[in-house]
C-alpha cells in the first residue's frame, strides 16, 4: 500500500468471514486492516496492544463476540456481521456501550430458502440417492431404484416466519403445499395458519423446516417430542442453527424410523455433523453453507462496504440490526 | 372382462400388474410366448417398452394401447390410426411430480446439493470450505415446451424471483412469457433450460451443438423430457470441454445406460428416469391405465386418449 494507506480507515478482522477472504483485495484497496490470525500473539493480547483506537470491525457469523472480547475493543463503535444470525454477538453487552451492529438483513434470505426447497425435494425424491444410484454405474443392473414421495400435498410446518420463513412459504406454495407456521409472533397480514406451539404445528404438518433464529428459547425446540408428533412420514429441514434440533434425539429418531427423513444445512457441533447421519440415505446434508453462493458473496461484500462507508462518513448504516 | 387379453410389455409397476390381473386376464410379454398373440386386445406399454410397428402386427386383435405414461414416443401412432387402434396415456396426474423434479434437478445443479453431501460423508468438511456455488432465484429460465409439464415449471420457478422466456411449436396468448421462435434464441436469452417438450420427429435433437454453445459456459441444462431431444454426444463433449455450466439429467438417449464420462463430473446430476416416480403418483398413473381399459371394454368415452 502507499502512502495515502494510514488515511484509510482501520478495520479489526473477527474470524475471519469467507467473505473477507474472498475479497480481501478489494477490501485492502478502500481500507486498512487489522487481521489477528496473522499474528502469534493470542487474540486478546492482540487486541489489547493494537487495537485500542480502533472503532470498527468485520466479524463472522461463528466467531464468538463475547463481552470480554469487546472489553479489549474500548473505542469499537460499530460491528459488521457477516450473517444475517445474531447469537454469536452479546448484544446486550452492545447496547450497553452503545455500539452499532449491521449484519446482513434479508439480504440472504432467498438463497436460504433455495437451498431449504432444494434439500426438502433431495429428500423426498431421493435426488442425490438417485445420483449416486446412477453414478456407481448401479442403473443397468439393478433397474429398480426406490418410489420417492410428492411434495405437492405436503403440509409445511414453518418455524420462524421472518423474512427466510416468508420466502420458503411463497416457494413451497407454488408447489402445492400447505403452509402453516410458530412464530414468536403471530403475523396479522399473513394467511397461512398460526399454531401457537411447535408441539402443535409439528402434529398438523408432515414436513417442518426450521427458519428461526437462536436462542434460549429456540436451543433444542425440536426435541423427541416433537418429532414423534411429527411423525413417521414427517421430514425436517433445518437451515437455522443446529442447537435449534436436538441432534442426538434426531440422530435416534431417524435411526429407528420415527422420522421419514431430514435436510440439514446446520449441526450442533460444526464441522462435526453426528456421523450416524452419514449412512442415512433419507438423509441429505450440507456444510453450512446456504449464504455461500458467489452472487451472495459479491453483494455481501458491496453490503459490508456499504455499512463501513456509511459509518465513516457520518451517514446512516445500510443494514443495521432492528431493535428488539 | 376377465377373459379379455391385456398384455404388459415390461414389469412397470407391481400395483398396476396386480389391479389388471384382478380385472383381465394378464399376459406379461416378458414371459409369454407368441402363441397367446390371439388373444391379447389391450397393451400396456411404459417408457421402455411401448407398442412398437413389430409388436402391433403380431397381435392381431389388439383395440387399444394404454401406456403408463404421457409420453407417447414408444407407441407406432401412425399405425394405431391405420388399423383403428385406441390410444391412451396418463397426462396431468404426473404434471406436479415432473416439474417438482425438474426444479429439484436446477437447484442440485446450481447448489451442488449432491456434491456437498458427499463434501460432508467423506469428512472433508473438518479441512476447509466447500467451494462457492451459483444462486438460483432470480435467473433468467427459459423453458423448451410450455405445455402442462412446461407451464407448472415456469409457475414454480416465478416463485423463486426467475424471469420465464419459452419457445413452443405456437406461440401462447394467453401467457405473459416472453416467446421465441427457436431453440437456439432461447437458449442464448437464458441461463437455465429446462427440456420439457415431447418427443417427435419434429423435436428430436432439438437440442444441438448451436443451442448447447448458445447456453455457454455459465448455462444449465434440465432434462426431464426424452433423452432425444438432446444431442448427447454433443452434451457430453460439451461439459467435458466446459462449454456448458452444468446439467441435471432425468433421461438419456439409450436408457438404462449413461455416457461415461458424464459419471464423472461433479457439475452433473444425474438421476434414473424416475420423474413420475413417487409412490403417490405410481399409483395415481396405474388408476388411470386401468379406468382408461375399463372404460374402452365397457364401451364408455376413454378418459384420456391420445387416439
Amino acid at each position: 500500500m502507499g502512502s495515502g494507506d494510514e488515511q484509510l480507515p482501520e478495520i479489526v478482522v473477527l474470524g475471519p468471514p469467507v467473505v473477507f477472504a474472498l475479497y480481501d483485495q478489494q477490501f485492502s484497496s478502500r481500507f486498512r486492516f487489522l487481521r489477528p490470525w496473522e499474528s502469534e500473539e493470542p487474540l486478546p493480547q492482540f487486541l489489547a496492544s493494537r487495537a485500542r483506537s480502533t472503532q470498527a470491525a468485520i466479524c463472522s457469523g461463528d466467531f464468538s463476540l463475547s463481552a470480554a472480547v469487546l472489553a479489549n475493543l474500548p473505542s469499537l463503535r460499530l460491528v459488521v456481521t457477516s450473517s444475517a444470525g445474531l447469537n454469536h454477538i452479546d448484544l446486550t453487552e452492545c447496547r450497553r456501550r452503545g455500539i452499532a451492529v449491521a449484519y446482513a438483513g434479508n439480504f440472504f434470505s432467498p438463497d436460504v430458502a433455495d437451498l431449504a426447497v432444494g434439500l426438502l425435494i433431495d429428500v423426498l425424491r431421493k435426488v442425490s440417492a438417485g445420483n449416486r444410484f446412477v453414478k456407481n454405474g448401479l442403473w443397468p443392473n439393478k433397474p429398480d431404484f426406490p418410489l420417492g414421495f410428492k411434495l405437492g400435498g405436503k403440509r409445511v410446518g414453518i418455524v420462524g416466519l421472518g423474512s427466510i420463513g416468508f420466502e420458503v412459504a411463497k416457494r413451497l406454495k407454488a408447489f402445492g403445499c400447505g403452509i402453516s407456521y410458530y412464530s414468536r409472533k403471530k403475523k396479522p397480514f399473513v394467511s397461512y395458519t398460526s399454531y401457537s406451539t411447535i408441539h402443535e404445528l409439528a402434529s398438523n404438518c408432515n414436513v417442518l423446516v426450521l427458519c428461526c433464529s437462536l436462542t434460549e428459547q429456540t436451543h433444542h425446540l425440536v426435541n423427541r417430542e416433537v418429532m414423534l408428533a411429527l411423525g413417521k412420514d414427517g421430514v425436517i429441514v433445518n437451515i437455522a442453527r443446529g442447537a435449534v434440533i436436538d441432534e442426538k434425539e434426531l440422530v435416534a429418531c431417524l435411526l429407528r424410523g420415527e422420522i421419514a427423513g431430514a435436510g440439514l444445512d446446520v449441526f450442533e457441533h460444526e464441522p462435526r455433523p453426528s456421523p450416524e447421519l452419514y449412512q442415512l440415505n433419507n438423509v441429505v446434508l450440507s456444510p453450512h453453507n446456504a449464504v455461500l453462493t458467489e452472487e451472495s458473496m459479491e453483494g455481501l461484500y458491496q453490503l459490508i462496504c456499504g455499512n463501513l462507508d456509511a459509518f465513516f462518513t457520518g451517514k446512516p448504516l445500510l443494514s443495521q440490526i432492528p431493535d428488539e | 372382462m376377465e377373459n379379455v387379453g391385456v398384455m404388459m410389455t415390461t414389469p412397470m409397476s407391481a400395483y398396476l400388474e396386480q389391479q389388471l390381473q384382478q380385472r383381465f386376464t394378464l399376459f406379461k410379454l416378458w414371459e409369454s410366448s407368441h402363441s397367446l398373440a390371439d388373444s391379447v386386445k389391450a397393451v400396456v406399454g411404459d417408457t421402455k417398452i411401448g407398442a412398437d410397428s413389430k409388436l402391433i402386427d403380431s397381435l392381431p386383435r389388439l383395440e387399444i394401447v394404454s401406456t403408463y405414461s404421457v409420453g407417447v414416443d414408444k407407441i407406432d401412432l401412425e399405425k394405431c390410426r391405420d388399423r383403428g387402434i385406441r390410444v391412451t396415456n396418463t397426462p396431468d396426474v404426473l404434471t406436479e411430480d415432473v416439474s417438482d423434479l425438474a426444479i429439484g434437478l436446477a437447484l442440485a445443479t446450481l447448489r451442488k446439493i449432491c456434491a456437498c453431501h458427499a463434501f460432508l460423508t467423506t469428512g472433508s468438511w473438518k479441512n476447509g470450505d466447500f467451494q462457492l456455488t451459483t444462486k438460483f432465484s432470480g435467473k433468467s429460465i427459459g423453458i423448451l415446451g410450455l405445455g402442462r409439464i412446461g407451464s407448472a415449471i415456469a409457475k414454480r420457478a416465478e416463485a423463486f424471483g426467475c424471469t420465464i422466456s419459452y419457445h413452443s411449436r405456437t406461440k401462447r396468448q394467453t401467457t405473459n412469457y416472453r416467446y421465441y421462435s427457436n431453440a437456439v434464441d432461447l437458449a442464448a436469452n437464458c441461463q437455465i433450460l429446462f427440456v420439457a417438450c415431447s418427443l417427435t420427429n419434429e423435436t428430436r435433437h432439438i437440442v444441438n451443438r448451436e443451442v448447447i454453445s448458445a447456453l455457454g459456459p455459465q448455462g444449465v441444462l434440465v432434462n426431464i423430457g426424452r433423452g432425444a431431444l438432446v444431442d448427447e454426444h454433443e452434451l457430453v463433449s460439451a461439459l467435458c470441454e466446459g462449454r456448458l455450466g452444468g446439467a441435471g439429467l432425468d433421461v438419456f438417449e439409450n436408457e438404462p445406460h449413461v455416457p461415461e464420462p458424464l459419471l464423472e463430473l461433479e457439475n452433473v446430476v444425474l438421476l434414473p428416469h424416475v420423474g413420475t416416480d413417487t409412490v403417490e403418483t405410481s399409483m395415481t398413473m396405474a388408476d388411470l391405465v386401468v379406468a382408461n381399459l375399463e372404460c374402452h371394454f365397457l364401451r364408455k368415452p376413454l378418459l384420456t386418449p391420445v387416439i
